[in-house]
């Protein structure tokens, strides 16, 4: 796409067809993501933008084409182990948090280092309280997930997907389900990450942060690609009609939703 | 504001004290309006309390036994392969709707009353059958808990444990049994009660516990007040058994309600 050298491609898909029965969700889906990239992926609900997510880290198998995530072929892993020992490489984080609500914030992130790593607890605890540094909630370590707000609890979140050390994280409408308030403070975190050089595929509604974190924007409509640039690019420069429309509410960078989906 | 809204709770708490003990006062004050009678009751409380003991020991090994085959059975439940499924599903719900007693003479009169292990004659007692009679039907009861606790966990937590490498028996055991643990505690105490006071049946297959030794009593002092009073202790009795393990539950079920 925007001409990767092939060595520096983490994630390739190449003509991706999944459907859940007669539905056909995707209907063709070519996407490189380089090492170090931040691509959002915006477009309609139901144009299929979480599916391409869930397909990378094999939550999802598509009928045909080709995923390659960091040299292994996500697309013809048959064994469990073999998805879970993908899983343990990209992070996964979810619009309603999911965080797990008989832990407190420390166990939530140190469970799955400890669990599934095999490391030590008191590092992967000393881990955990400089990840909670990060995302800024170290004060929070031992409270509980319901004790914590949305934009807290998503905080939370990004930082057990962290903990697990992934070459990439993928963000999937993150702050769809926060109250307007607190979406800014989960923003700062992924900002952060990602100027980090952390590798990130975000599915998104929040046009002004898209535009200004993404290398590349690609927008996605009834199971397609409709196009995919620089973010000037598909904000600003793109003459397609149906991207024109779907951020039309966003001419001068104002960064509000502009067909009321989303938050 | 605190001093106004106590004298309320102090009262219930009274009353409420005052209700739990109320058989065991009837039984005292009425031994000691007449004396005969207490010294009877006195005579024959150590032999009761041997009876008790029995039912205490039924009843906690018939839920041990009952818990730890049924929490099993509630994950085999939800296995996806059919032939371990369909078994398991097939025990659960022929047991969970046989009545206790059934399942205590089946026990008894099925089973041997000695069993042979290597050549030597181990004696199997009828209170061993009455544990797995009761263990059985507790087993089911579990088991439909604990697979109700299981379905009762978000999807989502199941996708986020997934989504962190966690496989299927791994989230099971370190992110949807935990949760399950709270949600299936009331439900496994109301369990714990109702096989507590099915102990009871046991003296129907010969058992020596309380309702058995109760019977023993009265048929041996023949007198009609005590017959009365004897009874009355066998209610105290399994009512201060049973009783704070429903105080307990409703607790426990404000406390997590509330978490």
């Amino acid at each position: 796409m925007t001409s990767p050298s092939a060595e520096n491609a983490l994630v390739k898909l190449e003509d991706v067809h999944l459907s859940f029965g007669p539905v056909q969700v995707l209907k063709g889906i070519d996407l490189t993501v380089n090492r170090g990239d931040a691509v959002s992926i915006i477009g309609p609900s139901g144009s299929g933008k979480s599916t391409i997510l869930r397909c990378i880290n094999a939550l999802v198998q598509p009928q045909s084409g080709r995923i390659t995530v960091g040299g292994t072929r996500v697309d013809q892993l048959a064994r469990e182990s073999e998805r879970i020992a993908l899983r343990k490489r990209v992070g996964i984080v979810f619009q309603q948090y999911n965080l797990f609500p008989h832990l407190t914030v420390l166990d939530n992130i140190v469970l799955a280092p400890v669990r599934i790593l095999g490391i030590e607890r008191r590092t992967a605890e000393k881990l955990a309280r400089d990840l909670l540094e990060k995302v800024r909630l170290a004060d929070k370590a031992n409270a509980y997930p319901g004790q914590l707000s949305g934009g807290q609890q998503q905080r939370v979140a990004i930082a057990r997907a962290l903990a697990m050390k992934p070459e990439l994280v993928l963000f999937d409408e993150v702050t769809s389900a926060l109250d307007p308030e607190t979406v800014g403070e989960v923003l700062w975190v992924i900002r952060d990450l990602i100027r980090d050089g952390m590798t990130s595929i975000l599915v998104t509604h929040e046009m002004r942060f898209a535009e200004e974190i993404s290398n590349m924007v690609v927008f996605t409509e009834n199971g397609r690609i409709i196009d995919h640039g620089s973010p000037e690019q598909i904000f600003h420069v793109s003459q397609n009609p149906r991207i024109r429309q779907f951020v039309g509410g966003l001419s001068g960078g104002r960064g509000s939703l502009s067909d009321g989906e989303g938050i | 504001m605190t001093t106004a809204a106590l004298p309320q709770p102090v009262s219930h708490r009274v009353l409420r004290n005052l209700g739990i003990l109320a058989l065991p006062l009837i039984v005292l004050v009425w031994s000691l309006a007449d004396p005969t009678l207490g010294q009877e009751v006195v005579e024959w409380i150590p032999y009761l309390a041997s009876g008790f003991a029995m039912n205490v020991v039924i009843a906690v090994l018939a839920m041990a036994l009952g818990t730890l085959v049924g929490a099993l059975f509630g994950i085999l439940e939800l296995v996806p392969h059919r032939i371990v499924r369909y078994p398991v599903v097939a025990y659960v719900q022929v047991f969970r709707n046989a009545p206790h007693l059934v399942l205590i003479f089946a026990t008894t009169y099925i089973f041997p009353f000695e069993i042979v292990v290597f050549g030597n004659y181990l004696p199997f007692p009828d209170w061993v059958k009455a544990v797995i009679g009761l263990a059985i039907p507790a087993s089911a009861y579990v088991a439909e808990i604990t697979r109700g606790a299981i379905l009762s966990i978000p999807t989502t937590q199941w996708e986020a444990a997934k989504g962190l490498g966690f496989a299927r028996s791994e989230a099971l055991r370190w992110i949807i049994l935990p949760q399950c643990l709270r949600r299936s505690l009331p439900p496994w105490m109301n369990v714990a009660a109702s096989i507590t006071m099915g102990t009871a049946l046991a003296s129907l297959v010969g058992v020596h516990e309380l309702l058995h030794a109760a019977t023993d009593a009265s048929t041996a002092v023949r007198r009609l007040d005590f017959t009365i009073i004897a009874y009355l202790v066998v209610m105290a009795a399994f009512f201060l058994l049973c009783y704070p393990i429903s105080r307990l539950t409703r607790r426990l079920e404000g406390r997590f309600k509330a978490a």
